[in-house]
C-alpha cells in the first residue's frame, strides 16, 4: 500500500488499537443494551395498558398505551440499527473471534436474529395497526412483541454467558473440532446471566418510563393520566427490584465457583484463603485492597453461605490473566448501592399504598423517582461493565484473548473517532424526540378521560 | 445438496429478500431525495412514508439474517470479509444508522425544519448505503477478498472498477424498484399524479440501470475475467432472465399494468445475485476457497437449518399477514380505536 492508504491509516496495528477497538465496541454496545432494555421491556407495559383499557373501557390507560406506543416505535428503530452496527462489528473488530468460534456461538445468534425478526414484524403491525386491526385483535398483536424480545434477549445474553463459560467444542491444535451448538448455548452461565439481564431490562424500562411522570408530577401535573403512567411503569420495576437482587446473588454465587477470577477482582480480594470478608468501597493498590469498609467473613458468607468458606484469590492468577481490579470493584460497587437505592424506593411507595392508598406525601419520593430512570441505566452498565472488563484479558474465558480476536487492520483510532461522533448526534438527537414525545399534545382521541378512583 | 449447500442457499434466498424489500426502501429514500422542496414534494414524501413506515424494519432484518448465517455456516468466510472489508462494512453501518434513526425521528417530528433535515439523513444515507453495500460485493465477486484475517487490500478491495460497478449496479436497483413499487401504492391511494411521476422515473431508472449493465459487460471482461466467464456460462440463463425480465417490466409500466411490472421488476433484480451466485459456484471466495471447505460443522449446520425451518414456518406467515394488512387500502384515522402511529405526523 502505498499514497492514500498511508495517509488514511497511520501506522499498523498497535496496543492503541486493541484500545480503540475495545472503546469501540463498548461504546456500541453500551449504547444499544439501554434501548434494547426499552424493547424487552415497554412492548409488556405497554400492552398491559391497552388491556386495560379495553377491559374497562378507560380512556387514561388508552392515552398511555398510545403515547408509550409511540415512544416504543423511535426507540426500537434506533435499537434496531444500532443492534445492526454490532453486528457488523463482530467481524470487523474481532474477527479473530469469529473466524475460529464463529460456529460456536453461531446458534444463538441465528435464533436472535429469528426473534428480533418476529419483533420486528408484530411491532410494525401493533405501531401501524391500531385503525386496521379491531382492538382485541390490535392487543393480541402486541404479545408476539412482548415475547419475542424476551426471546432475543435470551438469545444474544446465551452467546455472551457463552464468553464466560465457553462450552460445546474440542480444540485440537488450535482448531475447532466437535462443535455441539446446543451445549455451548446452555452453558453454565447461562441461566443466572440471562434471567439477571431480562429482569434488568424490565428495570431500566420501568423506572425510565416512571421517570419521566415523576418530573411532570413535580411540575404540577398530579392529573390521572400523569399518576397512571408514573404508577404502572414504577410498580412492573419496583416489584421486580428485590427479586433482581436475589438473582444477582446466585449470579455472585455462581461466580466463586465458574470464574473465581472476576468474583476476586470483583470484591479485590488477593490472597486466596478462608473467612475473607467484603470489601465496601476502598482502592486495590500493590495487591491490597486500601481504604474499605470491611465485614468480617462477608464473603465467604455471601458467597458459600459458609463464614468459614474458601475464596479463591487473585494470588492464583498469573498477572497477565487477572482483571483490572479497581474498574471491576468499583462498577459492582456502583450496581449494588443503586440497587438497594432503588429497592428503599419501592419499599417507600408500598408502604405508603399499604397505609394510605396513594403515593408518598413527600416530595422526596418524587425526585428519587425522578432519577430512577437514569439510575437503573447506571446500575444496568455498570453491571455490563462488572461482567465484560471482569472477563478480561479473555475475550474467551480461559481460551482466547482479547488481544488475539483484535483485527490486525491498522488505524482503529479513526474509526473510534467517527463511530463516537456518530454516536454523540444519536444520542442528542434521540433524547431530543423523546422529549419532543412527552411534550406533544395530546391527539383528541386521546385526552384523558374523566376523574375516576385509582384502582 | 449438502448441508453446507442449504445453509448458503438460505442465505441467498435472505440476500434476494434483502436486495428486492430493503432495496425497494432504500430506493423509497433516493426518491425522497429528489423529491424536490418541501412543498413540491410533499406528496411522494406522504406516499413513500406511508409505504415503508410499518414494513422498513422487518425489511432491514434480512440483512441480519444474512449476515448470522454467514458467521454461523461460514465463520472464516464472514471474518475474512469482514476485515477485509472494514472501511465500507463501517460505513455501511453508519449508513443503516443514520436512514433508521432518521426515518423514525421523521416520523415522530412535527416541525418542518427538523423534518427536513431528518429527511435529507435519511434520503442521502439510503443512496449511500447500497452504494457501499455494492462495492463490498463487487469486491468479493472480483476477487479481492482472499480466505485470511485483513488477507485482502483494505482500499483496493473496495475501491475498483467492478466494485463501481456493482456500487452503481446496487443505487440503480434500488431506485428502479422503489419506482415500480410506489406506482401501484400510489394509485391505490387515489394519486394519479404521483402514479405517473413515478410511472416515468420506472422507465427511466430502468433504462439507465440496463445502459449500466450493459457497460458493465466490458468492465468485467477487463477487470473480473472469471465472473465473465462464469456469467456467460452457467450464469447465462439468469442473466438473460434478468434482462427479459427488465425489458418486460418497461413494457408492462408503458401499459399501466403496475402489479405484474413490479413482479416482473422484483425478476429482473432477484436474477442478478442469483446469477452471480451460479457464475462463482462452487467457489464462496476466489480463487479456491469452496462452499464445502469453508463451511462449519455439519452439527452446526444441522441446528442452523433446522432453527431456520422452524423459524420460516413462524416468520412466513407472519410476514405475508403484515404484507398484506398494510397493502390494504384504509384511509388513517377512519376507526374509532385512533392512531398513535399516524398522530402527530
Amino acid at each position: 500500500m502505498s499514497g492514500l492508504p498511508d495517509l488514511v491509516f497511520a501506522g499498523a496495528a498497535t496496543p492503541a488499537d486493541l484500545v480503540a477497538a475495545r472503546v469501540q465496541m463498548a461504546l456500541s454496545l453500551g449504547w444499544h443494551i439501554v434501548i434494547a432494555c426499552f424493547g424487552v421491556g415497554m412492548p409488556a407495559i405497554t400492552v398491559f395498558a391497552e388491556w386495560r383499557a379495553i377491559r374497562r373501557g378507560d380512556r387514561t390507560y388508552l392515552a398511555l398505551a398510545h403515547r408509550w406506543a409511540q415512544a416504543m416505535g423511535v426507540l426500537f428503530a434506533v435499537g434496531a440499527v444500532s443492534g445492526t452496527i454490532l453486528s457488523f462489528e463482530m467481524g470487523v473488530l474481532w474477527p479473530g473471534l469469529m473466524d475460529t468460534y464463529g460456529q460456536v456461538i453461531g446458534l444463538p445468534f441465528a435464533l436472535e436474529g429469528f426473534a428480533f425478526f418476529i419483533e420486528a414484524i408484530f411491532l410494525g403491525i401493533y405501531l401501524y395497526g391500531w385503525n386496521r386491526l379491531p382492538p382485541r385483535v390490535h392487543l393480541l398483536t402486541g404479545i408476539p412483541v412482548c415475547l419475542a424480545g424476551v426471546a432475543s434477549a435470551f438469545f444474544v445474553v446465551a452467546a455472551n454467558a457463552w464468553m464466560n463459560q465457553p462450552r460445546g467444542f474440542d480444540l485440537d491444535a488450535g482448531r475447532v473440532v466437535g462443535v455441539r451448538p446446543w451445549a455451548a448455548m446452555f452453558n453454565p452461565a447461562t441461566p443466572p446471566q440471562t434471567v439477571h439481564m431480562i429482569i434488568a431490562a424490565f428495570m431500566v424500562a420501568g423506572y425510565g418510563m416512571a421517570s419521566v411522570y415523576a418530573v411532570a408530577m413535580l411540575r404540577g401535573r398530579t392529573d390521572r393520566y400523569h399518576r397512571l403512567g408514573f404508577l404502572v411503569p414504577f410498580t412492573a420495576a419496583a416489584a421486580l427490584t428485590p427479586v433482581q437482587i436475589a438473582v444477582g446473588d446466585w449470579a455472585a454465587k455462581f461466580l466463586a465457583t465458574n470464574q473465581p477470577a472476576k468474583l476476586a477482582a470483583i470484591e479485590g480480594v488477593f490472597a486466596t484463603s478462608h473467612a475473607v470478608p467484603l470489601h465496601i468501597g476502598g482502592f486495590y493498590e500493590d495487591d491490597e485492597m486500601r481504604y474499605a469498609l470491611e465485614i468480617p467473613h462477608g464473603l465467604s458468607l455471601l458467597a458459600h453461605w459458609d463464614p468459614q468458606a474458601l475464596i479463591i484469590g487473585l494470588d492464583r492468577f498469573a498477572p497477565e490473566d487477572r482483571p483490572p481490579v479497581n474498574v471491576v470493584h468499583w462498577s459492582f460497587q456502583v450496581m449494588v448501592i443503586i440497587g438497594v437505592f432503588l429497592l428503599l424506593l419501592g419499599i417507600w411507595l408500598a408502604v405508603a399504598w399499604w397505609r394510605r392508598r396513594d403515593l408518598p406525601a413527600s416530595r422526596w419520593f418524587l425526585r428519587g423517582s425522578a432519577v430512577a430512570g437514569a439510575a437503573a441505566a447506571v446500575a444496568l452498565e455498570a453491571g455490563w461493565i462488572t461482567t465484560e472488563v471482569g472477563r478480561q484479558p479473555w475475550i474467551v474465558w480461559g481460551v482466547l484473548r482479547t488481544a488475539d480476536a483484535v483485527t490486525p487492520v491498522p488505524g482503529l483510532a479513526v474509526g473510534l473517532l467517527v463511530v463516537g461522533a456518530v454516536y454523540v448526534v444519536l444520542t442528542v438527537t434521540t433524547v431530543a424526540v423523546l422529549r419532543r414525545l412527552t411534550r406533544a399534545p395530546l391527539a383528541p382521541q386521546e385526552e384523558p378521560g374523566e376523574e375516576m378512583n385509582l384502582p | 445438496m449438502t448441508a453446507a449447500e442449504w445453509t448458503i442457499s438460505a442465505m441467498w434466498v435472505g440476500v434476494t429478500a434483502y436486495v428486492l424489500l430493503a432495496g425497494a426502501d432504500f430506493g423509497a429514500g433516493f426518491w425522497d431525495l429528489l423529491a424536490g422542496g418541501s412543498r413540491r414534494g410533499a406528496d411522494q414524501r406522504d406516499l413513500i412514508e406511508h409505504s415503508i413506515g410499518p414494513v422498513w424494519e422487518a425489511n432491514h432484518v434480512w440483512l441480519i439474517f444474512v449476515i448470522v448465517l454467514c458467521w454461523a455456516g461460514f465463520p472464516g468466510v464472514f471474518a475474512s470479509v469482514a476485515s477485509t472489508m472494514y472501511v465500507p462494512l463501517m460505513l455501511v453501518a453508519l449508513g443503516i444508522i443514520a436512514r433508521g434513526a432518521a426515518f423514525a425521528f421523521r416520523k415522530a417530528s412535527a416541525e418542518l425544519g427538523h423534518r427536513r433535515a431528518y429527511g435529507a439523513c435519511f434520503a442521502f444515507s439510503s443512496v449511500l448505503t447500497p452504494f457501499f453495500l455494492g462495492t463490498v460485493a463487487g469486491g468479493i465477486a472480483s476477487g479481492r477478498v482472499p480466505l485470511g484475517i485483513a488477507a485482502g487490500d483494505l482500499v483496493t478491495s473496495w475501491l475498483n472498477p467492478t466494485s463501481f460497478l456493482a456500487g452503481a449496479l446496487a443505487v440503480g436497483t434500488t431506485a428502479y424498484l422503489a419506482a415500480v413499487y410506489l406506482c401501484a401504492d400510489a394509485r391505490r391511494a387515489g394519486a394519479a399524479p404521483l402514479a405517473e411521476q413515478f410511472r416515468s422515473r420506472g422507465i427511466v431508472t430502468g433504462a439507465v440501470t440496463g445502459v449500466i449493465a450493459l457497460a458493465g459487460i466490458a468492465v468485467l471482461l477487463i477487470d473480473s475475467p472469471a465472473l465473465y466467464r462464469g456469467l456467460i456460462g452457467p450464469g447465462l440463463p439468469l442473466v438473460v432472465i434478468s434482462a427479459v425480465a427488465g425489458l418486460a417490466s418497461a413494457v408492462l409500466l408503458l401499459r399501466r399494468n403496475y402489479l405484474p411490472a413490479r413482479l416482473s421488476a422484483a425478476v429482473a433484480v432477484a436474477a442478478l445475485p442469483w446469477g452471480w451466485a451460479v457464475a462463482q459456484y462452487p467457489l464462496v471466495l476466489l480463487p479456491d476457497t469452496t462452499i464445502e471447505s469453508a463451511a462449519a460443522q455439519p452439527t452446526v449446520l444441522h441446528a442452523v437449518l433446522v432453527t431456520t425451518l422452524i423459524g420460516a414456518v413462524l416468520l412466513i406467515p407472519s410476514l405475508l399477514w403484515m404484507f398484506a394488512l398494510f397493502q390494504r387500502d384504509t384511509a388513517p384515522g377512519r376507526n374509532s380505536h385512533g392512531s398513535a402511529a399516524d398522530s402527530g405526523s
